[in-house]
């Protein structure tokens, strides 16, 4: 479904170019949940925000549906967003608009007429637990509540991906399992392909099938979530794994 | 009481409220859209926006500070010939709507490049990544979101106008700034002077306190 192809990022900077990513191969199948992790610093957000399109790659290819993302028109590349629901670390809602519009809002710039998004927007807003939130505006929720509003967006044109990149390190460990059996509970009901992106390993074992760690930028190790926790044979990941580095 | 409205009706206190009013509202108009105009151009074209481009976004960056950089009444001056031209006049309201505009709009600019650079660039990102097209991004997130900042910028600008059209009166433009002179400067009636100082207080007052209280009524933050 999603496939990165050789890719580096680097950022030139005064003295030293920051080299983010170097040359990362990962494949993403449909209809598993996909973790990456590192610590702070691997390259993790870097890699969403290209697997994602929001950047373009130095050198090396994404894949999507086996279309280079970047090679695509402006039009396809829309399109191509739509496909593909982002969740941020920090919500990114808007303030100006209540819970309901936040919601609707991908639908409106897809042009979905207003029976779809009122029937659609409902029914997210009782997927995530806040229908009785609706008229309020991202002010007066909580950050469990505005990140399951800003998860609801992410499904609102009926992506076939989710890429979530830290949505539980800003939450308290409550919020977190809660956001957590959400996202379990999506992915059960509506067979999504999942990439979630954290430097939590708890947070990789509750919920992935399948595992990328990175370190300063490369893909380290790889595997099922079972046997890379059970004969971790990077060093970096035995680290990862033993809790050592948090963020 | 009646013979504060007499003497304020003696010196036309009314009629020069109504003129300065009018001069202020009509160039806060147009300066705020041009200003406004200019400064999403800005934004657009600027450094990692959505459509860089260097040599837009430091024209419009020149003409904001250059227009920042002369005084308003010598800007006054100058423009007596283009204001002619413009309006037939350089004297009374209609002479003056001319260079308080052109005169603050660079200050719009600015004020609407401070209310923008509040909006997260995380958020434009967020935004992008739904497919939106850069007009959407202007519209729903740039002027939206940051529409209560706007809004006391429109109070503030207006403010300024007073000002500045305090100042034109010394060159013919009428309202209350040339009732100043005229009864301040010229006939040395402090009684008057002072009613026409508070007529201006009590307005920057009103117009504060609005657009305040608009700006707070519409702020979902």
């Amino acid at each position: 479904m999603i496939r990165a192809i050789n890719l580096t990022k680097t950022y030139p900077q005064t003295s030293n170019a920051l080299h983010a990513l170097k040359n990362v191969n990962l494949e993403i199948k449909k209809g598993l949940i996909y973790g990456i992790i590192g610590a702070s610093g691997a390259g993790k957000s870097t890699l969403l925000r290209l697997l994602g399109g929001l950047e373009e790659p130095t050198t090396g290819e994404v894949l999507f549906n086996n279309k280079n993302i970047n090679l695509l028109s402006r039009q396809e590349k829309r399109l191509m967003h739509q496909r593909k629901g982002i969740v941020f670390q920090k919500y990114y809602l808007l303030n100006q608009k209540n819970v309901f519009e936040n919601i609707a809002f991908p639908m409106r710039i897809s042009q979905y007429d207003n029976v779809t998004i009122n029937q659609k927007v409902t029914d997210l807003l009782d997927l995530v637990g806040l229908k009785d939130k609706a008229l309020e505006y991202p002010s007066k929720l909580s950050g469990g509540q505005q990140q399951r509003v800003a998860i609801a967006r992410a499904l609102a044109t009926y992506p076939d991906a989710l890429l979530l990149d830290e949505i539980t390190s800003a939450l308290d460990p409550f919020t977190t399992k809660a956001v957590l059996d959400l996202i379990k509970g999506i992915y059960h009901k509506q067979e999504l392909t999942i990439i979630l992106i954290t430097h939590d390993i708890e947070v990789i074992k509750y919920l992935c099938d399948y595992v990328y760690v990175l370190h300063d930028g490369e893909v380290i190790e790889n595997g099922p979530i079972k046997a890379i926790i059970n004969q971790p044979n990077h060093p970096i990941t035995k680290r990862l794994l033993g809790g050592i580095n948090h963020g | 009481m009646d013979n504060v409205l007499n003497t304020f009706k003696n010196i036309g206190i009314f009629s020069a409220l109504y003129e300065t009013l009018l001069m202020i509202i009509i160039s806060t108009l147009i300066s705020f859209i041009v200003g406004l105009l200019i400064c999403l151009v800005s934004i657009l074209t600027a450094k990692d926006s959505l459509k860089p481009n260097k040599l837009v976004y430091h024209l419009t960056s020149f003409i904001i500070n250059l227009g920042r950089s002369i005084p308003f009444i010598i800007l006054l001056v100058v423009l007596i010939p283009f204001t002619r031209f413009i309006v037939g006049t350089s004297i009374g309201v209609r002479g003056m709507i001319v260079p308080l505009t052109l005169g603050s709009i660079p200050f719009v600019a600015r004020v609407c490049e401070d209310a923008f650079l509040e909006v997260d660039k995380g958020l434009i990102g967020a935004i992008k990544a739904m497919g939106a097209k850069n007009t959407t991004i202007l519209y729903e997130v740039y002027i939206k979101e940051s529409l209560p900042s706007l809004i006391r910028g429109i109070g503030l600008t207006m403010i300024m106008l007073v000002g500045y059209s305090a100042m034109s009166g010394a060159v013919g433009g009428g309202g209350l700034g040339g009732l100043a002179i005229t009864y301040g400067y010229y006939k040395f009636d402090s009684t008057s002077m002072v009613m026409i100082v508070i007529m201006i207080v009590l307005m920057v007052q009103v117009i504060q306190k609005t657009f305040d209280l608009v700006s707070k009524k519409i702020d979902k933050r």
